[in-house]
Parts: structure tokens; sequence; C-alpha cells
């Protein structure tokens, strides 16, 4: 048994998985860390402080976590669902009642958007608190900000996806609000000035129509599906790499060298 | 393209770009001589190879000193940009669609004898959102989109009245607002006879209360 572990770890493949030993220097360790794509996205080495949970709350972590259990649950969800107004509440009754573990996956996915919408308030309010927004991660809060928005139009546009009254009426409700829209509005501050009606301003292209109907439908589910979680995970790129820039997850900043 | 009238005719044009010797070292062209150094080495010093430069920097055009390969260079740029641009336009256009599958803003609500005096028909609410009301004198057509935020509320006949579920809005028969967070009676719409005796409905022409519209005549149906 020994030998054939021994035979095992002299393979071409295992080095290339495992390039490093068990040796415990602060190198190795480091290198164990620095040369694999996964783990490199830790830091090598953090400040006993950042792991201190009533520090952070944890809750930048666990809206990523929930971030990617919705896109996971989201994907498998994408396989019975079709997003025209004939199927789609079908389909989700189809899903609630009939398909394996169809209820599930739904409410898994339904309960971490919920739950994602609090934990990135929380998750605000503990930066808040703890002063983080302060330089030189002032432009990390901005990211923050847009992420936030991000996320509740996530949450505002899969709402409608059931297709029931509950979804139509407050998506009706909802896009309302856009008539009012300075400038781009119909009903909205210089916006008749400018030419908008009815059939041509913001509130239309989002509804692909003039009511809420199949159009709306076809136009949130791409907008939920990909345009907003791709541009959420461009945006949390970007507030990942700051973070690390800017200091790690807690303690002070690192000072600003020029 | 405006190149910036230049001194050129006291300077000997020797232009680096179509030369095979411009194209092998980079910087010839240059931008990076120091101020003040003499515009081509001297054949005394041969030893540091000076940058060619045709002009004094102050007075190179830059980007719009036409040669051909600026010429292939800005027209390149120029049609990547304007690539960009057209598509970008092309795509937000494409979000606006042409045709609506949408029911008509006019409708023909069938003849006034098919109404009950008193009575506030919901036939057409369904597809077009809009409530007829019969009155001993005439017709009026209510808009059936509460003035809050645009939930469709219910006729209430046993309270005689329309009734949001949404938020909780209450108008009267007449469509005037008396309970909830409307800001507003509901709109009335245009309503007429077509030529052949039915009623005429349209929901793009609407009048409202606050304005005064309610009196103008095509707002009510006046038949007895």
């Amino acid at each position: 048994m020994l030998k054939i572990r021994e035979k095992l770890q002299q393979t071409e493949l295992w080095k290339s998985v495992f390039r490093h030993n068990y040796q415990d220097t602060n190198r190795n360790r480091a290198l164990q860390i620095v040369d694999n794509v996964f783990l490199h996205l830790h830091p090598v080495r953090i400040s006993r402080h950042a792991t201190n949970l009533g520090f952070t709350w944890g809750m930048g972590g666990i809206t990523f976590l929930l971030f990617i259990i919705l896109t996971i649950t989201g994907v498998i969800l994408m396989f019975y669902y079709r997003p025209a107004a004939e199927y789609a509440y079908e389909d989700m009754k189809y899903l609630m009642n009939d398909v394996a573990f169809g209820p599930l996956i739904r409410n898994m996915h339904r309960w971490a958007a919920h739950a994602m919408v609090i934990t990135v308030m929380l998750h605000m309010f503990r930066v808040f608190l703890t002063g983080s927004y302060k330089p030189p991660r002032q432009f990390n809060w901005v990211v923050g900000v847009i992420l936030l928005v991000l996320t509740l139009l996530l949450s505002f546009t899969g709402y409608l996806l059931p297709w029931d009254q509950l979804a139509i009426w407050a998506v009706t409700v909802g896009t309302n609000m856009a008539r009012a829209t300075p400038l781009l509005g119909h009903e909205g501050p210089f916006g008749p000035q400018l030419g908008m009606r009815i059939d041509n301003d913001v509130r239309f292209v989002l509804l692909g129509g003039t009511q809420v109907g199949p159009p709306t439908l076809l136009r949130f589910y791409v907008g939920h599906c990909i345009f907003l979680p791709v541009i959420a995970s461009v945006f949390m790129i970007v507030h990942f790499w700051r973070i690390r820039k800017d200091g790690g997850i807690s303690g002070p900043a690192t000072d600003i060298k020029e | 393209m405006d190149i910036p009238a230049t001194p050129e005719q006291g300077t000997p044009q020797v232009n680096p770009a179509p030369s095979a010797s411009g194209s092998v070292s980079p910087g010839t062209t240059g931008q990076a001589r120091p101020a003040g150094a003499p515009a081509r080495p001297s054949a005394a010093t041969p030893a540091p190879k000076k940058p060619k430069q045709d002009k004094p920097p102050e007075a190179d055009p830059g980007i719009w000193r036409i040669s051909r390969r600026n010429f292939f260079s800005v027209a390149g740029w120029a049609a990547f940009f304007v690539f960009l641009a057209t598509s970008t336009i092309g795509t937000l256009r494409m979000m606006f669609p042409r045709i609506l599958y949408e029911p008509p803003s006019a409708f023909k609500a069938g003849f006034p004898s098919d109404y009950l005096v008193g009575e506030v028909s919901e036939k057409y609410k369904d597809d077009y959102r809009v409530w007829i009301v019969r009155e001993p004198e005439g017709f009026y057509a209510l808009s059936a989109i509460c003035t809050h935020l645009g939930c469709t509320p219910r006729w209430l006949e046993s309270e005689n009245k329309f009734k949001c579920p949404c938020h909780g809005s209450g108008y009267r028969r007449s469509g005037i607002n008396f309970e909830g967070p409307a800001p507003r009676p509901l709109d009335r719409l245009k309503i007429t006879l077509a030529e052949d005796g039915q009623i005429l409905i349209d929901r793009n022409i609407k009048f409202r209360f606050e304005n005064g519209d309610w009196v103008k005549p095509d707002a009510y149906l006046k038949y007895s």
C-alpha cells in the first residue's frame, strides 16, 4: 500500500498538482498558496485580528458565498424554466410540484436571494461602523454601493420570473416609478419637453412595451441571468482586488507610499 | 484633416516613415529628443546616434502630420470608433420594439342599448382596463389604472366604490378618490359614438378631473 502511494507520488500528474511538500517553513507555506491559482486569491498571510468575527461579521464573505449558491441553483433552475408568458408560470409550478428536488433548488435560490440582500445591508452597516469607507478605502466603498444597487436589481428582476399576479403587479408598480425619471421618463421633469412619450421613454425600454407583458418577462430574464450577474462579477473582482490592495479585510489601512 | 501651419519650407523634408531604416529603429521619428539638442548629428561627431528629426519638436504636428503611416493609423482608429459608435447606437435602437403585441388604444364597446342604467360595466376591464359607467343621462369611461402606482382596482358593487387591492386606494363611482394613498381621481377616457352607432373609446385621450377636463365634450357621452 505504501509502495503504491510512493509510486503515485512520483507520477508526473501528482507532481503537477502537488508541487510542494509538507515542510513547515514560512517560505514553503507561502509557496503552497502562491503557486495555486485558486488559493492565491487568498492572501498568503493575514494578521490575527482579521479572523476576528467581531470585527468583520464575515458579512462580505457570506454575501459572496450566497452569490455562488445563487449562481449554481439559478443555472439548475434554467434547465426547467422557459421565459415565455405561456410557459413561465407552468414551469414554476412544475418545478415546485413534479420535478425531483425542484422545491429544494427553487427554495434555496429564493432564500439565498433574500439572505443576500440582508447580508449586503449588514456588510454595508459594518463597514460604516468600523469607518472602513475612509481613505484609502473610499474607492472600494463606491464599488460596494454599485454592487448594492446591482444586488437590488438582481432581486427585482428575479421577482418577475414566477409570472404570477404578485410578480406582475409588483413589477408594474416598480417600473411605474420609471415614468417619473428626470429627462428620460414621460412623466418626469423635462421629460415631455425632450419628446418623451409612453412609447419611447426609459420605462418603455425596460418593459419592451407600454405595459408589463411577455417582452418584459424576456427582458427581465436576460437581465437576471446574464447581464446583471456578469456586471456584478466584474465589480466583485474589482471589490476583492481593492480589499487586498488597501490593507486587507480588517485592521488599519496600509500607508499610501508615494 | 487640418495641418497646423508650420514653417515647412525652412526644413528639408526627410520623412522617415516609408524608409526601411526608419521602421527598424523605433523612436527615431521621435519625440524623446531633449530640448536644445542639435536637429541632426553633425559629421564631426558620429559616435552617439542622435534620433533623426526633421522638424523641431514644437513645430512637429505630431499625429496630424500626414505621412502614409499616419494616414493609415488615423484612418484605422477612425474606422474603429465609427464602428463602435454605430454598433452602440444600433444596439440601443434595437431595444425599442417597433411592433407591440398589445391591445389597441381605441376600441368599440358595443351599442348603448347593451348597458343598463346605473350599471358599472366590467365587460372591457380584462382586455382594455376600462370601466363603462351608464347613467340616466349618458356614459363615461373610467380608466382602471390606480393613480397611486398603477394597479387595477376592483369594482365593489355592494360598497358602491372602486377599491385597489395593492395599497387600499378607494374611489367613488364617479372616479373621485376618497381613501388610501391615491393622489388624484381616476382618469376618464374619450368616449364617443362611432358611425355604426357603437360606443367608441380611445384610451390615449385622457381627461383629468384636477385639470377640469371632465366637463369637456368627449369626456361624457350624452345618451338617454
